[in-house]
């Protein structure tokens, strides 16, 4: 049983009545009075100059309420990290991938909006272009932004410890290079947005995002207005995974358009668009070199990534640190010595995506220790088990495992999938691996350097009835965060989760990064229970000073106040509870104080209640360049088994199962976290498998569409078991932390071993379609018989 | 040149006017203002723009408003009945099917109309039934239960 009374249980989430019935409104479910439709003129050509724009004939065309470029737009620098701004709104000198913004028009309608963006005529002077990281890297090889010769958008050079000094003591050296490919994150739900500017110079932008807070601030900045008349909000988002959380160029476009017609414009991406704008998951190449004694102990991991970058920075930067620093844990590694590479090209940017930078390089690392555990003689288990750091162990990069079931999720998963009784025993053809894996809780500091609190938020009592208002400005995208903070605030306040209303998403309402790094829970869980604990204080104190009860002696559950010592008369705020609600016939009458008479005692005495609650955490991390990257107030860790079935003449892989341990601290909605795991495994196993986002010789993308960009679908999604560890996370809000993308490090390198042990031969380029898994296996013969 | 036709939708009669290139899932989120029907890819890919027709569940952004006329068409919306939520849609909510929901509408009605013509339907058929609805938030797992646990007639 569980200590408490609404969290920690599977209550039904908030949003989902109205998301079952077509209620709940979407950004393309919005509509209002005048509205224009914007579209945006994007580049068909990788790289050119630009020699001219004129737009005359789209202004001319009957319809068309606007047509603005760089000129109108001006040329402020954007992006995701200050540091490299690398972007502008509209290209002004050239375009640098197909589908860069040049124009955008607002018209009374689609169609005259698509005709004026077809009537806007640019003259370019085509430029050779880079499609791929050698292409980018070659001498004299064409650059695309003038400030970093070479292409290379970033590099980082990091290492702990004396990794030379280290392998040379080695017994076993291993080295192996791995390559993922571009994903997708094929969120069913398109980018778009209604900007809406009034008279008074306010502008509130409608957008499908996670981050109405960054969203805000990019705004401000890039269209030159106070942050203070800029509000962003969000409606039901159909899911973002990393892609919606930075502003786009759709949002600054209906932003500028709308200050321009005094009008609301609405734009959308198309599913065509969706690909082209990108954003998500690099294509890293890894060379990892593994040392380790004898007896599996590891020693040291020297480590060099490629990531194809695309033309813009995006998230970017982060990505190349995290890529490298997401290694330095759950296993003890006292040396690591990391070089990595983020290179420009003339595709679209990649950005960060679910279990941002760490996917690629955990699926590498985890197929090289089983390679390493097989060479050894170790089970994988135990090679794993025998170097798992514990909770309160500090990597040598300065990242504080403050709670770490990770043992615990091993042997949940190897209980739950029968391991011992099938490694080893399965027929040929069949196969079952495992890999573990951890992310953070939250970045440790926003992506804007800044003291800010990374979360907000306010609860308010109604003057009457007795119900809870949260409001924060943290991102419900799908994840279920609305649910978990009404969930925590029943919880801290002592009432009922249905006398608790939330609001969130509104960055008039408080400030919130939103959702990304897996912060929510955590960061914005602590506001919320600060907050709730804040009007509960209030309330609490009223009561003392009306019934001369010390506040330590009371307590509120289940929405009724609970006196802990002795009998204590209130009958005379329950007489002035009734008097104020005269001929109403649901007033209390008899049985204990309810929390809607005692909030209401507290309103005639105090006014509104309105408690406030705020997170930001502590600093964290190293002092080296770049230690901010991969910090956080806590991890979340898994294990997974996959088992798998390959066809060996047709190099078809199927996943039959998959058993699944994350530790998330306490898990505030169970439900929550079950589905969080599940869709985890889903996305994972769509880029061990199938993902690839392809391009043309020109850089068109060639599989814009949910038909040849293939993501799993119900018949090939296996049966996953979900076990949940609970460890209590210190710094959480009752000890909750991450699940979010922690969930999906484990499930690419899982498939990979059970892949291995299926047929004896190790992939490491992904996806595995059948054709690369077939090739592989007649490569092997080769070689075994040549 | 636009042209009048006559359907009913959740058992109301309309009678209106459409472009001869407007697909049906324009005319109810746009027209008609039936935005439960969602719109994820325009290309008959995703699923999430499913719709009853006559009994069978289709695309609708692959059918033309045009090629609805005369026809019966269930969308999300009348799905509810006035004692509440559709089992299946109970059934989402209360296994917590439902993540972003924008596949849900698409989602609910998929398995609404597999349900229809064959109850009790097996684990297998429940997947194939519903292989043409993507989700990219749930991995489908609950969405199995969901429809699994839709208490059945007979
Ligand atoms: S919108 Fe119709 S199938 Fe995707
Ligand atoms: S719940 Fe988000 S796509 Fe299915």
């Amino acid at each position: 049983m569980s200590e408490y009374t609404v969290i920690n249980s599977r209550a039904v989430r908030v949003d989902t009545p109205d998301k079952a019935t077509g209620k709940a409104v979407f950004i393309d479910d919005m509509t209002m009075p005048g509205m224009l439709y914007g579209a945006l003129l994007q580049s068909p050509l990788a790289h050119a100059r630009i020699v001219s724009i004129d737009t005359s004939k789209a202004r001319n065309l009957p319809g068309v309420k606007s047509v603005v470029t760089a000129a109108e737009a001006g040329l402020v620098k954007y992006g995701v990290s200050p540091a490299r701004y690398d972007e502008t709104l509209f290209c002004h000198e050239k375009v640098r991938y197909v589908g860069d913004d040049i124009a955008a028009v607002a018209a009374v309608d689609m169609e005259t909006a698509l005709k004026a963006v077809s009537l806007i005529e640019v003259e370019y002077e085509e430029l050779p272009a880079v499609f791929t990281i050698e292409e980018a890297m070659k001498a004299g090889a064409p650059v695309l932004h003038d400030n970093y010769p070479g292409n290379i958008c970033a590099e980082v050079h990091s290492e702990f410890g004396n990794v030379e000094e280290a392998l040379a003591d080695c017994d076993l050296i291993k080295t192996t290079t791995f390559q993922n490919k571009r994903q997708d994150a094929a969120f069913i739900e398109p980018q778009g947005c209604i900007a809406s500017y009034d008279l008074s110079g306010n502008l509130t932008l409608y957008s499908s995002t996670q981050v109405p807070h960054y969203v805000q601030r990019t705004v401000a900045m890039v269209l030159k207005l106070p942050v203070g008349k800029v509000r962003v909000v969000k409606p039901y988002v159909g899911a973002g995974f990393g892609i919606k959380a930075s502003a786009n160029p759709l949002e600054l476009s209906a932003c500028l358009l709308s200050m321009k017609t005094g009008k609301p414009v609405k734009m959308n991406y198309n599913r065509e668009q969706v690909f082209q704008y990108g954003r998500a998951r690099h294509q890293f190449t890894h060379t990892m070199t593994t040392g380790v004694k004898k007896d599996g102990t590891i020693m040291a991991l020297k480590h060099l990534c490629y990531l194809d970058g695309g033309a813009y920075s995006s998230f970017g930067i982060a990505t190349v640190y995290y890529a490298g620093s997401l290694l330095g844990g759950p296993y003890k590694l006292p040396n690591m010595k990391y070089d990595g590479y983020r290179i420009y090209n003339n595709k679209p940017a990649c950005g960060a995506m679910r279990g941002h930078g760490g996917v690629a390089a955990r699926a590498c690392w985890e197929q090289q220790l089983d390679m390493i555990a097989e060479e050894l003689k170790i089970s994988p288990i135990e090679l794993r088990l025998k170097n798992m750091m514990v909770a309160g162990d500090v990597t040598c990069n300065d990242l504080n495992m403050s709670s770490l079931g990770m043992k615990e999720c091993i042997e949940a998963v190897k209980d739950g999938s029968e391991w011992t009784a099938k490694k080893g025993k399965l027929p040929k053809g069949k196969g079952i691996g495992m890999a573990c894996g951890f992310f953070v809780s939250g970045a440790g500091y926003p992506i804007y350097r800044s003291d800010t609190f990374h979360g907000t938020v306010i609860v308010k009592l109604t003057e009457d009835g007795g119900t809870a208002l949260v409001y924060t400005a943290s991102a419900e995208i799908g994840q279920g965060s609305d649910t978990t903070f009404a969930m925590i605030a029943a919880e801290a306040l002592g009432i009922r989760l249905e006398d608790v209303r939330l609001e969130s998403g509104d960055t008039d309402f408080g400030v919130d990064l939103g959702a990304y790094s897996s912060r929510q829970t955590l960061m914005t869980g602590h506001a919320v229970k600060e907050a709730a604990e804040d009007a509960r204080r209030q309330v609490l104190e009223v009561l003392a000073k009306e019934l001369n009860v010390p506040v330590e002696n009371m307590d509120i559950k289940n929405s009724l106040i609970e006196f802990k010592q002795g009998n204590v008369d209130f009958t005379g705020l329950r007489t002035r509870y009734s008097k104020e609600h005269r001929g109403w016939n649901d007033n209390p009458a008899d049985g204990p104080l309810t929390f809607r008479e005692a909030s209401r005692i507290a309103y005639l005495s105090k006014g509104s209640i309105v408690g406030t609650g705020k997170y930001k955490p502590p600093e964290l991390g190293g002092k080296y360049k770049g230690a901010t990257v991969g910090t956080s107030p806590a991890y979340g860790c898994s294990a997974q088994i996959a088992e798998v079935t390959v066809d060996e003449e047709t190099g078809q892989i199927t996943v039959d199962r998959i058993t699944d341990a994350h530790d998330c601290g306490l898990a505030i909605n169970v439900t929550s976290v079950e589905g969080q795991m599940e869709g985890s495994v889903s996305m994972g196993l769509g880029e061990a498998l199938f993902e690839e986002v392809k391009f043309d010789k020109k850089g068109h993308v060639i599989n814009a569409d949910l038909a040849e960009y293939k993501i799993p679908t119900m018949l090939d999604m296996p049966q996953i078991k979900t076990i949940i560890v609970e460890s209590n996370e210190p710094n959480g809000p009752f000890g909750a932390k991450e699940v979010g993308e922690g969930a999906i490090m484990p499930t690419i390198p899982a498939i990979l071993n059970a892949v291995y042990d299926a047929i004896g031969v190790r992939i490491h380029e992904l996806p595995m379609t059948p054709e690369r898994v077939y090739l592989a296996i007649q490569e092997a013969k080769k070689g075994k018989t040549g | 040149m636009k042209k009048l036709i006559n359907l009913t939708i959740n058992d109301q009669h309309y009678e209106v006017a459409v472009e001869p290139n407007q697909t049906l899932v324009d005319l109810l989120r746009y027209q008609l203002g039936l935005t439960g029907t969602k719109k994820g890819c325009e290309m008959g890919d995703c699923g999430s723009c499913t719709v009853i027709l006559d009994g069978k569940a289709v695309n609708s952004c692959l059918v033309l408003a045009l090629q609805a006329d005369g026809r019966s068409i269930q969308t999300i919306e009348g799905l509810e009945t006035g004692e509440g939520l559709h089992p299946v849609q109970e059934a989402f909510v209360e296994k917590g099917a439902i993540q972003c929901g924008f596949c849900s509408s698409g989602m609910i009605l998929s398995a609404k109309n597999l349900l229809d013509q064959k109850s009790n339907p097996s684990e297998i058929e429940i997947r194939r039934a519903l292989a043409g609805n993507l989700c990219r938030c749930t991995g489908y797992q609950k969405i199995i239960e969901a429809v699994k646990s839709v208490p059945q007639a007979n």
